[in-house]
């Protein structure tokens, strides 16, 4: 840890990432860093920009071209007692390494009957909104939410992105830490009183009491603005920030809804076959009589997300369209 | 056999032990097999028993092994318990995975035996990894990663040789060459049938191994593990080999000819190297009787134990998806 500082600190989420990383491997020499461009370059999102001047090339470990290979050596080294981190470019290119996280990451501790386990955190940046294109703009992070034996984060604030790393790396489980391009040039004051954030758990960012929106990554910056938004209109939003797609927090998510009776999902996935999909399924399951209306979705369009500024913002979830369907939710009381 | 190796008799009758445990175990697999006492894939490893046999001579307590799903020579040759093996074909609880892998994923903690992988190619990253942990961790200690001939042609083992030669990683890769994948043979997989070859464009040391003689296997594996432990990094060995039966438990083999199999059957290590030690006067017939028996015992033992085993509860399936401590 830092030394403490009364004062609150304002970071950006980059910058919170990076700390995140510098505390974790001054804390503990098993963990190192490795992955595509950490180290010389300074990471390609320039998150890991200083470490390796500071740690050495054996803890900022720059590897080829060759994620199957660096993800599996991740998995390796921490089934033989180390505390790595991988980083992977964005999470496009994880699909190259689907297999080690999939067939071994997930798959070692519960084959082997509990006598191994895989404590590793994979970070990757997601997401769109920098007209970077289909390959480059994906949100998978509701399809690795589908695979048991993961825990899968999203840090939507720079508190979060300070903190889910060093508790991630205290799980003794794989954890997934998707980074949202986006949010890497937001800032926010850090309270300094606040070392560690819990990654069990959602987080009500807002409350209110017409309409629960629930959300993750920079769709929570775009939930909250809508909320001002709508406020000024008498309708009250409560926002919760999901923050962990896997395992989900039902208590915080039913708890809100409950309370609200009304509820917007907002997921920058596709819709079909999304996190979205997953909680309005348990919503129906569990809360079906606890309902005043249809639970409302809004997700990225089923396209592969475009380049061009126009056609990109009309693929994603925006923040007027949580706006209109709020008021015809809550209108409809 | 080798006169590379100065071989005596007590190491000689131990070569041939190991190979005939692995042998008559798995005839027993096959016969429970057939009794439906054990399901799902079944791999048999026979016929390239002096691979796994001479490459465990090499190893020390503190190495690591990775294998595959044709993994019952790798399992008995780094010494699991065969009880537990069996236990975990019949798929009880007491099995070596607690019945959760069965025979293509044998896993042993206390023997760093890191599983049986079923993705052709998949275990080799993990062996680079298990290496740079080693490194750190574990000074000296050496990683033996088993694999097909299929494997060279998956891109995780490129990327895999790549990486193990330039951060000189202490692993040994092993390569069972025994000219199929399934039914795909060698020269209609690979451009490059010379396998080793393939490790050479890495720079990485690279040998031809008769991975039908254990002995041979044995001095290449201790010229490999040495240049390992000094910190030198990783080599290869391609060992030629031949499966007897079906890749599987049945298939038609109409890949192949029973010429081909008959021709590699006069090669068959289990009998060469009971010859061999005859013909030096190194196993009398009376220590080839105990031998046998004490092996058959074994055996009927291992296979009492899995019959006497029980069944995970049900209410444990969930177990270990998410750990809660990493175990020490
Ligand atoms: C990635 C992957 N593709 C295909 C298979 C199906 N498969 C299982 S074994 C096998 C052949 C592998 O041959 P080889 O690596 O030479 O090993 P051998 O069985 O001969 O020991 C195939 C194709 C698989 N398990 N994994
Ligand atoms: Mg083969």
């Amino acid at each position: 840890m830092n030394s403490p500082v009364a004062k609150p600190v304002r970071m950006s989420y980059r910058e919170a990432c990076r700390q995140a990383i510098r505390d974790a491997l001054t804390n503990d020499p098993r963990t190192f860093l490795m992955g595509e461009d950490v180290g010389l370059y300074g990471g390609c999102y320039a998150v890991t920009k200083g470490l390796l001047d500071e740690f050495g090339p054996s803890r900022i470990r720059d590897t080829p071209l060759a994620e199957s290979a660096f993800v599996g050596a991740g998995i390796g080294a921490a089934v033989a007692g180390m505390r790595p981190i991988v980083e992977i470019m964005t999470c496009n290119f994880s699909l190259l390494a689907l297999d080690q996280i999939l067939n071994n990451a997930t798959s070692i501790a519960h084959m082997s009957g509990g006598q191994f386990a895989v404590p590793l955190v994979i970070r990757m940046a997601t997401g769109a909104g920098r007209q970077l294109a289909a390959q480059h703009s994906h949100s998978l992070e509701g399809w690795y939410a589908h695979i048991p034996g993961l825990k899968v984060l999203a840090p939507g604030t720079v508190e979060d992105a300070r903190h889910m790393l060093g508790s991630a790396l205290a799980d003794p489980n794989p954890v997934l830490i998707f980074e949202h391009i986006v949010l890497y040039n937001a800032e926010d004051e850090l309270d300094p009183a606040v070392a560690s954030v819990d990654i069990g758990s959602a987080k009500i960012r807002r409350p209110g009491r017409d309409v629960s929106v629930l959300t993750y990554g920079n769709s929570l910056p775009k939930a909250l603005a809508a909320a001002e938004t709508l406020a000024k209109e008498g309708i009250e939003a409560e926002v919760v920030d999901l923050r962990v797609l896997r395992p989900l927090d039902n208590a915080t998510i039913f708890e809100s809804v409950t309370r609200t009776r009304r509820c917007i999902i907002v997921d920058e996935g596709w819709k079909s076959g999304s996190i979205s999909a997953e909680i309005a399924a348990r919503l129906s399951e569990d809360l079906f009589f606890e309902l005043d209306g249809p639970i409302r979705r809004i997700c990225s369009r089923e396209v592969p997300i475009p380049y061009s500024r126009h056609m990109e913002e009309a693929a994603l979830p925006q923040t007027s369209a949580i706006i209109e369907t709020a008021r015809i939710l809550v209108g409809s009381r | 056999m080798s006169e590379r190796l100065h071989i005596d008799r007590q190491h000689g009758q131990q070569l041939f032990r190991d190979m005939l445990r692995i042998r008559r175990f798995e005839a027993k697999c096959a016969e429970l097999y057939q009794a439906q006492k054990i399901r799902g894939f079944l791999h048999l490893y026979d016929g390239e028993e002096a691979v796994a046999v001479g490459v465990m001579q090499a190893l020390e307590a503190h190495d690591a092994v990775v294998a595959t799903y044709r993994d019952h020579g790798h399992a008995i040759a780094r010494g699991l318990a065969m009880g537990s093996l069996m236990a975990e074909m019949y798929g009880k609880v007491e099995g070596c995975s607690r019945g959760r892998g069965g025979s293509m994923h044998f896993f042993d903690r206390a023997r760093r035996f890191y599983g049986g992988n079923a993705i052709v190619g998949g275990g080799l990253p993990l062996s680079i990894g298990i290496a740079l942990a080693d490194k750190e961790l574990r000074p000296g200690a050496v990683t033996a990663c088993f694999f097909g001939e299929g494997a060279a042609g998956e891109g995780e083992f490129h990327e895999s040789m790549n990486l193990a030669e330039l951060w000189e990683l202490p692993v040994i890769f092993v390569c069972e060459n025994n000219l199929y994948a399934m039914g795909m043979p060698l020269e209609l997989a690979e451009a490059e049938t010379d396998i080793f070859r393939k490790a050479q464009a890495y720079r990485m040391p690279s040998e031809k191994v008769d991975g039908m003689n254990p002995v041979a296997v044995e001095a290449a594996s201790l010229r490999a593990v040495e240049r390992a432990r000094s910190g030198k990094g990783p080599s290869f060995l391609e060992c030629r080999t031949y499966r007897f039966r079906a890749h599987s438990m049945f298939d038609a083999q109409l890949y192949r000819t029973k010429e081909e199999i008959a021709l590699w059957k006069e090669r068959d290590p289990v009998p060469r190297m009971q010859a061999w030690l005859e013909e030096n006067h190194m196993l009398s017939a009376e220590e080839l009787k105990r031998i046998e028996d004490q092996v058959d015992v074994e055996i009927d033992a291992a296979v009492a134990f899995a019959e006497a085993g029980q069944w995970e509860k049900v209410e444990d399936l969930e177990r270990f998806v998410l750990m809660d401590e990493v175990p020490e």
